[in-house]
């Protein structure tokens, strides 16, 4: 057989490699470069090798501010996955009630990060927002400028009010997707609603409820606004997460080469644990 | 076990019906018989779904009565009525095993242990399961889905109906046969009532001993598949259900006989006619067609092979005539002559047989 000689599919090809190109493996490029890298300014720069990616990964900051990052997402997980898929089985399935409640809960999702900052940063100080006063009202003593704990509690309240309605408004789209038959079925034979939970909803809610676990793990981890908004990483370096402290050392500091090694080291982390994360929670479905 | 009976039965999906259109089901009373086998068969969107739901209790009916051995169920959920359903696409709980869904409904009733184990090995092996019974539920095919779906209604020795909504829809054609073979099996087996709803001819006279014709919202005849064959009630039954279906042609009825376009036609019940029709038919089906020497006129159009006999096509000046006619016989090239069976041609009255 004759082989025929033909590339012009490679043009077909072009446009996505350049946008993945400009969009993605240039700017990543240039971080790498800056990674094994020393300079003295003058746009003069040293090879240095691992010296970087050792700094960082031996330092000390980085590792509270991983371990920060660490706690914030999984608090975040742990609070909103089961609140959200509890929202959503609460929510109506027909009537003129489910648009108002779809609304609402695309309210927060509408509002732009730093206005969600800037929001609770008023609404929560303790002499003239609503929520700070209201607690010292009831006797506690909160103040996240001043308190960790106050702090992180405001944090993740924060998360947990603009964020819980990306998994309710997928664990319902998710929900509405199951057939009838499937609740008659098990009315028929007579399930309690517990077990309708555990046999037929969330086993058809497994795909959405993946989707919505990646992309508040990934956001969280990424995190960067609305805790800068709220409380610039303090009080001290309380609330310091990774994307804040990186930011502190590449434009803070100028510290171009450890910044850039902090990147790649942060955006490892985060691929791996989705890697993890999807192959756990897709290891069943490939059995079948 | 038991009989079914719908008393007085009406069902609207509006909350004020005033017109006819507006009743989904029309007054229906049925009795089925304890044990039988029953199939709804009518065209979609003719009520037999939600006469399916009303008797399950996923649905209530606005008027009337459904009784189980004349004890009135209406008001009960579908887990207190004691019946099972097998629905149009499979459904089986995904995460559990072949036996975990067919021990649910008997978990779900606190049955020990022991009793279920005995009771899901005797309907595994009945269904041909038992192989599969550790196996993944979501992994099976759909006719195997469908198999533990009813499962989970055999399981249960309390249960008084078993109902079939068009349950082979997603099944493969050489795979419909076994399993509609293993069904009627399995009815002359267990001695359940069941109640098969389907669009299909063949699944419903194939099932049933009885069959109920329903159309737009009514039940337009109850009878045997023979029955409904040789004497269709309503002209709608007699396309329905034949293929092809019954030849309607309009007519007039002189001196007690029926007279199309001018020439009189034996029938078995124009005699009977009281002169209250609007519109009156003749209705006879092709396989009780024939071509003779005189009788009605008409022109032939077509003729096509349906292997062990031939279907002609004709052309009368009231309407088309479909006839049967076997294998070898002549078929006469233009013009010819019918002749209808007087014992299996009728007169219909606004749809409806003369009697």
């Amino acid at each position: 057989m004759n082989k025929t000689e033909n590339q012009k599919a490679w043009l077909f090809v072009l446009p996505v490699v350049l946008l993945v190109a400009f969009n993605a493996i240039i700017p990543l490029m240039t971080v790498v470069n800056y990674s094994v890298q020393e300079t003295f300014g003058d746009n003069t720069f040293f090879w240095s090798g691992v010296m970087w990616f050792e700094q960082v990964l031996r330092s000390e900051r980085f590792h509270d501010a991983l371990g920060r990052q660490l706690f914030f997402t999984f608090m975040i997980l742990v609070i909103e996955v089961p609140l959200g898929v509890a929202i959503a089985l609460a929510m109506p399935r027909k009537g003129p009630w489910v648009s108002v409640c779809l609304v609402l809960m695309a309210l927060p999702l509408l509002i732009p990060w730093n206005v969600v900052g800037a929001m609770w940063n008023i609404f929560a100080l303790p002499d003239i927002g609503l929520l700070g006063r209201m607690l010292n009202g009831m006797g506690f003593d909160y103040n996240f400028t001043r308190q960790p704990f106050s702090a992180w509690f405001t944090l993740i309240l924060m998360d947990v009010w603009h964020w819980t309605s990306l998994v309710v408004l997928l664990t319902y789209a998710g929900l509405v997707s199951i057939p009838d038959a499937y609740y008659q079925a098990a009315k028929i034979d007579g399930a309690r609603s517990w077990a309708i939970l555990r046999y037929i909803q969330l086993p058809k809610l497994k795909r959405v409820l993946t989707i919505a676990i990646l992309l508040r793990f990934m956001d969280s981890f990424n995190i960067y606004t609305e805790p800068f908004v709220l409380t610039g990483g303090g009080p001290g370096n309380a609330t310091t997460l990774l994307s804040i402290d990186l930011v502190k050392i590449a434009l803070g500091q100028f510290d171009l080469g450890p910044a850039a090694a902090m990147s790649l080291v942060y955006f490892l982390i985060i691929l791996l644990l989705s890697w993890i994360f999807y192959t756990l929670m897709m290891r069943n479905e490939a059995q079948q | 076990m038991a009989k079914v009976t719908l008393k007085a039965l009406r069902h609207s999906y509006m909350d004020d019906p005033r017109t006819d259109a507006d009743w989904a089901l029309k007054t229906l009373d049925v009795d089925w018989q304890d044990g039988g086998a029953y199939a709804l068969l009518g065209p979609s969107g003719c009520g037999k779904t939600t006469l399916l739901n009303i008797i399950s209790g996923l649905l209530k009916p606005t008027e009337g009565q459904v009784l189980f051995d004349g004890k009135d169920v209406t008001g009960l959920p579908p887990d207190q009525r004691h019946i099972a359903q097998v629905f149009q696409f499979p459904v089986v709980y995904d995460t559990m095993t072949v036996y975990d869904n067919l021990a649910f409904p008997l978990r779900n009733r606190g049955a020990s242990e022991a009793d279920v184990d005995a009771r899901v090995r005797e309907i595994a092996d009945m269904l041909d399961l038992t192989a599969t019974l550790d196996r993944r539920a979501a992994g099976l095919t759909a006719d195997g889905k469908q198999k533990i779906s009813l499962g989970r209604g055999l399981v249960r020795s309390d249960v008084n109906v078993i109902m079939f909504d068009e349950p082979l829809t997603v099944i493969d054609p050489h795979l419909k046969w076994q399993l509609r073979s293993k069904l009627k099996e399995l009815h002359q087996r267990v001695r359940i009532t069941m109640i098969y709803v389907t669009h299909d001819q063949t699944e419903a006279l194939t099932f049933a001993d009885q069959v109920v014709v329903m159309n737009e919202g009514q039940v337009v005849q109850i009878g045997t598949p023979e029955e409904l064959f040789e004497r269709p009630q309503h002209t709608f039954v007699g396309h329905f259900i034949g293929s092809p279906g019954m030849n309607v042609l309009p007519c007039k009825i002189r001196d007690g006989s029926a007279v199309l376009g001018g020439i009189a036609v034996p029938t078995s019940n124009a005699a009977r006619y009281q002169g209250t029709g609007h519109r009156l038919e003749i209705g006879v089906r092709p396989e009780f067609v024939d071509f003779a020497d005189d009788g009605v006129p008409v022109k032939i159009t077509k003729v096509s092979d349906a292997g062990r006999f031939r279907i002609v096509d004709t052309a009368h000046e009231l309407g088309r005539i479909k006839l049967l006619i076997g294998e070898g016989r002549e078929i006469p090239s233009d013009m010819a002559f019918l002749r209808f069976d007087p014992e299996r041609t009728q007169v219909y009255a606004d749809g409806w047989i003369v009697e």
